[in-house]
């Protein structure tokens, strides 16, 4: 699914990402964990093609050149942001933007347009799976929506355009123990052997509801141990402190 | 672009220089402003005496005037002794077929979704008789006529009714009004004239279906509408297609009147040319529109969306004179490259329990200054009248700037005025979220500023209203990424 060779990232020739190297196979889930300022956001921006950053090495993904595709075509070809702060933009209703990054995505797959009665059912129907009044789909993206209503909003994107790889960053943080647990199922229900995760966390908590098949370490921009899903919980037990000594 | 545009004016002042040694020049009054002109212009037009009294009575009273200078633009001093104040309508020349038009202007066209058949005649190549829309304008005009509504050229009124022109010319925005109104009245070419009768109302958008032959419009425009107790229209100016012109000064004067329970929707979409990239050429738009609701109940609505012109300088207003009366005003302002727009509305309330709804969203780009001023007065008579006024600017980019100028007058305690003002910047993480879901970056700016000005483009005619969309998509284009 996805391969990621010596990559190194840097801002204002400050280097953050230096020497990253993974591989997310189909199906698979990998936890990316580590302390502040580590690089995690930066890995998930920099796989989704965020500019403002001086890129080396190489990531493939689905036998494609990630890094030399603009961002909205590696998000056509199924590559998904959960962003950590989910963006507003008034004005425009969340439906109309659910309907056109679908069909964004149709198109680039030579697919035509959604039929509207069938997006409407389907919208409906996905839109109780996280847990949010249908009055959502008529107002503006994200636009006076609690932190818990804005990702549980990037999980409804997240059903609708049922993406081939997931990267999800903190997507804990700023939610209460009942939002967790129903973005958790909602990422669960879409947990299959063709789909994949990355699943970018400071907390082993969300951990506890979206199991990680791998759990890796960052810290300095690299990848500094890699283990099954007890690494997270000694990493909950030690802290990150261990580490340096390792 | 840049070549693009020079080249085509290039293009297009070679063969306006061809139009002026051809048939045209015999018809052409030279540069220069003085009794004489005006005299003349109103001979050759055929005019009533009323009406050459009234032209004489305009000029004299400019001579007394200045050029207004609060305005936010800057622009050099205008020579109005070397502008020409009338000539016949250039005959453009006529193209065998679409590829002898500049591939640039027929992308801008293919943007816009205008057809094949419009796109001909907009660039003047010949076309078939079936789609001449001279002889569809004729059809509608007898239509409207049967139901007693007038729709015709100023012109054409001055000679038809004189005395309904007469009676309302200049009792809205008198030539004693600002510099520029008062320069409309001593030298306007042409412009429009509608009468709508009591109780009529019009059964289609007023000048949708003529906007391809309204394209040769004048330097100085004078349009005045009038709505009768009891009637409804709904008039449209203006086109979404690139508009050049080498006239670079535009003085036009709208007035409207709205009698007992009458309704008139503006709407206005305006794109003359914006002058190049670095912000040469380009049309000054100095515009004075203004309605009176003189009747009870009567409605005066101007919408307008506003991406051309190098300068624009307008301030629809309304006077709400009849009790109950409502006034509105919508409006979407762009300004890119280095284009300047000082535009809002005047809201006058005098009747009692009178309303009015202001929503201005500008838009500025690249090194774009956007200046909203509006004032609304309450009179004294002007018992529970209310005001609601919305006011958003939206950046993009760190060079553009945005300007607000309320101004609020209220003499009676029982009004209730709100003003709510926004500025907000497309920001770089809104076109990457847009992005990540799969949006073009241009898909995402069309999105995010479509969402800013939905306010506004939902009060437009809905084909217009497309229209407008994409229109707004062209304008801002490559100011983002």
């Amino acid at each position: 699914m996805l391969t990621i060779k010596d990559l190194h990232a840097a801002v204002d020739n400050k280097a953050i990402l230096q020497g990253l190297n993974l591989t997310i196979h189909p199906g698979e889930v990998h936890a990316i964990m580590g302390p502040n300022g580590s690089g995690k956001s930066t890995l998930g921006n920099v796989l989704a093609g965020r500019d403002g950053y001086d890129i080396s090495g190489t990531v493939t993904y689905q036998h494609q050149d990630l890094l030399s595709l603009a961002p909205e075509v590696r998000a056509q070809a199924g590559l998904f942001l959960a962003f950590q702060y989910p963006i507003e933009i008034p004005g425009v209703s969340n439906i109309y933007l659910l309907k056109a990054a679908l069909n964004a995505k149709r198109k680039a797959q030579g697919l035509p347009e959604v039929d509207a009665m069938d997006f409407l059912n389907s919208v409906k129907e996905k839109i109780k799976a996280v847990d949010l009044d249908q009055d959502f789909l008529y107002r503006s993206v994200n636009e006076g929506f609690s932190g818990g209503e804005k990702k549980r909003n990037e999980l409804l994107q997240m059903l609708i355009l049922e993406p081939s790889m997931i990267i999800l960053d903190e997507t804990d943080s700023g939610l209460d123990i009942d939002a967790l647990k129903v973005v958790a199922d909602g990422v669960n229900s879409l947990r299959s052997p063709e789909r994949s995760f990355m699943v970018i966390t400071h907390y082993q908590r969300l951990l506890d509801y979206i199991v990680p098949d791998f759990v890796h370490v960052l810290a300095n921009g690299k990848i500094v141990a890699s283990g099954g899903k007890e690494l997270a919980l000694k990493l909950e037990a030690q802290g990150y402190g261990w580490l340096d000594n390792a | 672009m840049n070549t693009a545009n020079s080249e085509l004016t290039a293009l297009l002042n070679q063969n306006y220089q061809h139009g002026f040694v051809s048939a045209i020049e015999a018809d052409a009054l030279p540069p220069g402003l003085s009794e004489d002109t005006v005299r003349a212009i109103s001979f050759k037009k055929n005019e009533p005496a009323f009406m050459l009294a009234w032209r004489l009575k305009a000029y004299r009273h400019w001579l007394t005037m200045t050029e207004p200078v609060w305005a936010h633009v800057a622009y050099p001093p205008i020579d109005y002794q070397h502008i020409v104040y009338y000539s016949a309508p250039k005959v453009k020349p006529t193209l065998n077929s679409l590829d002898e038009v500049d591939p640039e202007l027929l992308r801008v066209y293919e943007k816009l979704g205008i057809s094949l058949n419009e796109q001909k005649k907009l660039s003047n190549v010949a076309v078939d008789a079936v789609f001449d829309s001279i002889s569809v304008a004729t059809t509608f005009k007898d239509k409207l006529l049967s139901m007693g509504v007038i729709f015709c050229s100023f012109s054409e009124a001055v000679q038809k009714y004189p005395e309904l022109v007469q009676q309302y010319l200049g009792s809205i925005v008198p030539y004693t009004d600002n510099f520029f109104a008062a320069l409309n009245a001593a030298v306007f070419s042409d412009g429009s004239f509608v009468y709508i009768p009591k109780g009529v109302r019009c059964p289609m958008e007023l000048s949708t279906y003529f906007r391809i032959n309204a394209a040769s419009t004048g330097q100085f425009e004078r349009t005045l509408i009038i709505a009768d107790d009891d009637a409804y229209v709904s008039y449209l100016e203006g086109c979404t297609a690139p508009m050049r012109d080498e006239n670079q000064l535009h003085a036009a004067v709208v007035e409207i009147i709205a009698l007992d329970r009458a309704t008139v929707k503006y709407s206005t979409v305006q794109n003359w040319y914006p002058g190049d990239k670095d912000g040469k050429g380009g049309i000054y738009n100095f515009v004075t529109k203004r309605g009176a609701c003189r009747g009870v109940k009567a409605k005066i609505s101007w919408t307008q969306v506003e991406t051309g012109s190098a300068i624009t300088w307008k301030y629809p207003s309304v006077v709400l004179q009849g009790d109950d009366s409502v006034g509105e005003f919508y409006s979407v302002a762009v300004t890119n490259n280095y284009q300047q727009a000082d535009t809002g509305t005047k809201m006058i309330h005098i009747g009692k329990n009178t309303s009015s709804t202001i929503i201005s969203k500008g838009i500025s780009a690249g090194f774009g200054q956007n200046a909203y001023r509006g004032l609304v007065r309450i009179n004294p008579g002007a018992t529970h009248a209310r005001n609601y006024t919305q006011c958003d600017s939206l950046l993009m980019g760190d060079r553009c700037g945005a300007h607000t100028f309320p101004y609020i007058e209220v003499k009676n305690s029982t009004a209730q005025v709100e003003h709510e003002a926004t500025t907000s910047k497309i920001g770089a993480d809104q076109l990457f979220f847009c992005q990540q879901r799969g949006l073009s970056a241009e898909d995402a700016v069309n999105l995010i500023v479509n969402g800013f000005c939905r306010e506004v483009f939902r009060e437009l005619p809905m084909e217009f209203a497309v229209e407008a969309q994409k229109l707004l998509g062209v304008s801002l284009e490559g100011s983002v990424g």
